[in-house]
């Protein structure tokens, strides 16, 4: 019975690693403007494709390179064209424009880059790796391209961290996180900064696109992932980049044990038409999770005063 | 000119609180049920009644119940789609179970039955808050969404998942008919829209718009959390529930739970951020747009004379969808029915400079 928990739990962990990759986009996004860009799914679709359909013409290290250009472009057009022209709004406005982005990119993602399934092809053999195979019977069955997500994930939030602790533009992101009005007084261009913010959440959301499309094929059911980032987000705290990494971890295996430990007890229980209990269990350990701190794990803690 | 209060003078406590103090208001609300009731039936034919009314006026009242916890009281919420599912599931079962009931009570204890299930799922939010509360609440949406396709009771054991309801009649008069399921859907809105109207100009409406936009003072000054939170996610669910009766019933007839996915939740919420946050008015504004606006993209090519393929039409709506809510946000974030009340403003004083 170990061996297939231990398996379970592994996979569990590497999923958790690809819901954080799209997580952090989200988390990169909300520290520095305070908008909750419900977007992140549809620029990770977005970004799949471009990578994918650029792969097509050119050798994959241009195509993603390019990719990167594109997702530049896309944040200039997003900052310009929406995001400034809504400052000092609600939250909720912010929100449900970042809601309308969604759709557009959405629509145009496909228009542009055609509605068909798409294949990434990262190089990386799909056989799966068995370890352990002399501790338990059968082995542990590891999937490589989890463990390609996870080291590519690895690096991301170490050149992440880097860029934000050290260098002139990481420091100008903190300050705006803290505090707009303080930081546009010192002299920083809040617009500049959003450009940055976006443009790297946009890389993040190529890195996120190349994984899950190389994963599941470029497909319209990509920009769903978003939905499975959102419990990681609240749970590892919205403003917090290992929050990000931790909560992916913690609902990645979370919901895989959960459907082999407890999908079937429910089944028996109630009478159920098959488990699938994936798709909300996430969201219940994070509420769990919020009732005890309701900041999230690693979130700024919120302070109210009158 | 014709738009003006001078000379309509307030000479009791009544005709102060009315809920439209002026005379031009009243006529203007009163013609417009006489024209929904007694004109539009003259000329409406199917097409009108089943793609264009009925969804506008049953998402209007999802719309409200929505906007009575997130406009009035604050809470966002993205559970809207399986609060309505509670209650469409709810009113089948009840219609299916105990066939000699009342339809009116079928889908008050679809309400009923969402307006418990929406407490349960309020009780988080008085410790969780903002975003964080929002992302809780699609856990709502997503365990009732599983516990509707995979729990065989509730869809009374259907191989197939979806449901189906017979059919459906009031005291002895059947409604089949589209003008018919029109009629008892607009009298049944009317009256849940002037009930919620009523409630939020009362205490528990101040109440819980003092919880929106202070909560921590607001609990200074004797709100209790508690009591103001759970009214309002009680109450919401239970308009939302009723509205999901009624699609269930009178727009779709055979359901599955995809019918009430996290598509619909936004769909709502969009109606109420389009229409205009605390506003009932606005509800309706909101729904008319959202529901037209589809139904419009679809016709253009074809008015313009394009020929487009189906895929390439869906993506264009998706954009042109998207596009038009940034620009409706940009140029009106308070919605719709802030643009109402500007043209009233204006109409005041037409067609005079000052």
């Amino acid at each position: 019975m170990l061996g297939p928990i231990l398996e379970t739990l592994i996979g569990g962990l590497l999923t958790g690693v690809l819901y954080a990759l799209v997580a952090l986009g989200f988390v990169l996004i909300f520290k520095a403007s305070g908008v909750f860009n419900f977007a992140q799914g549809a620029m990770v679709l977005f970004a799949a494709l471009s990578v994918a359909r650029l792969s097509e013409k050119f050798p994959l290290p241009i195509a993603i390179v390019l990719a990167i250009g594109v997702m530049i472009v896309l944040a200039y057009a997003i900052e310009f064209l929406v995001l400034r022209r809504l400052v000092n709004q609600e939250g909720i406005v912010l929100f449900m424009s970042t809601l309308g982005v969604a759709y557009f990119l959405e629509g145009f993602g496909q228009t542009l880059w055609g509605s068909d399934i798409y294949k990434i092809d990262l190089g990386i053999s799909k056989n799966p790796i068995f370890l352990f195979e002399s501790v338990f019977p059968g082995g542990i069955l590891i999937d490589p391209e989890e463990v390609a997500a996870a080291v590519i994930c690895a690096i991301l939030v170490t050149v992440l961290a880097v860029f934000f602790q050290v260098t002139r533009v990481g420091r100008a992101l903190r300050a705006v996180a803290d505090d707009h009005q303080a930081a546009q007084s010192v002299g920083i261009p809040l617009n500049y900064i959003w450009l940055v913010v976006w443009a790297t959440s946009g890389i993040v959301a190529i890195a996120a696109g190349m994984i899950w499309g190389s994963k599941l094929g470029v497909q319209f059911s990509i920009s769903l992932v978003a939905l499975k980032a959102l419990p990681v987000l609240i749970l590892g705290g919205l403003t917090s980049i290992p929050g990000a990494i931790v909560g992916g971890l913690i609902i990645g295996a979370g919901e895989k044990l959960a459907e082999i430990l407890l999908g079937p007890l429910l089944i028996r229980w109630f009478d159920l038409a098959g488990g699938g209990i994936e798709n909300w269990f996430a969201y219940v350990l994070a509420l769990l999770f919020l009732l005890v701190r309701p900041q999230g794990l690693f979130g700024e803690r919120i302070i109210e005063r009158i | 000119m014709f738009y003006r209060e001078a000379g309509q003078f307030k000479t009791t406590y009544g005709s102060d609180e009315a809920i439209f103090p002026i005379v031009q208001d009243r006529w203007f609300v009163i013609a417009a049920i006489a024209f929904a009731v007694l004109v539009v039936p003259l000329f409406a034919g199917q097409y009108l009644y089943t793609e264009v009314l009925i969804p506008v006026l049953i998402l209007s009242l999802a719309a409200i119940g929505l906007n009575i916890l997130t406009g009035y009281c604050g809470q966002l919420s993205l559970g809207t789609g399986g609060f309505m599912a509670v209650g469409a599931y709810a009113a089948y079962n009840l219609a299916l179970r105990v066939p000699e009931v009342n339809l009116i009570l079928v889908f008050l204890f679809g309400g009923l039955m969402s307006m418990l299930v929406g407490i349960l799922f309020g009780v988080p939010s008085l410790r969780i808050k903002g975003f964080y509360l929002a992302v809780a609440t699609l856990a709502s949406q997503f365990f009732l969404e599983w516990a509707f396709a995979r729990i065989k009771w509730f869809t009374n054991y259907a191989p197939s998942g979806s449901v189906a309801v017979g059919p459906i009649e009031l005291f002895g008069i059947p409604i089949n008919s589209p003008e018919r399921k029109y009629l008892f859907v607009f009298i049944l809105v009317a009256v849940l829209a002037l009930t919620a109207k009523n409630l939020v100009r009362s205490r528990v409406g101040r109440m819980w718009m003092a919880m929106r936009d202070m909560d921590i003072a607001a609990e200074i000054i004797g709100i209790r959390p508690l009591h103001a939170k759970l009214s309002a996610f009680a109450v919401s669910s239970f308009y939302v529930g009723v509205a999901g009766a009624l699609w269930g019933f009178f727009r779709l007839g055979s359901w599955e739970p995809l019918a009430f996915d996290v598509n619909r939740s936004f769909q709502i919420l969009f109606m109420v951020i389009i229409g205009g946050l605390s506003s009932i008015l606005g509800s309706f504004l909101g729904a008319a747009f959202i529901v037209l606006v589809p139904i419009f993209l679809n016709q253009l090519p074809g008015w313009l004379g394009v020929g487009l393929s189906t895929a390439t039409i869906s993506h264009l709506e998706f954009m042109i969808f998207g596009a038009m809510i940034v620009f409706f946000l940009i140029v009106e974030p308070r919605g719709l029915a802030r643009l109402w009340a500007i043209a009233k403003e204006k109409l005041r004083l037409w067609p005079f400079p000052y």
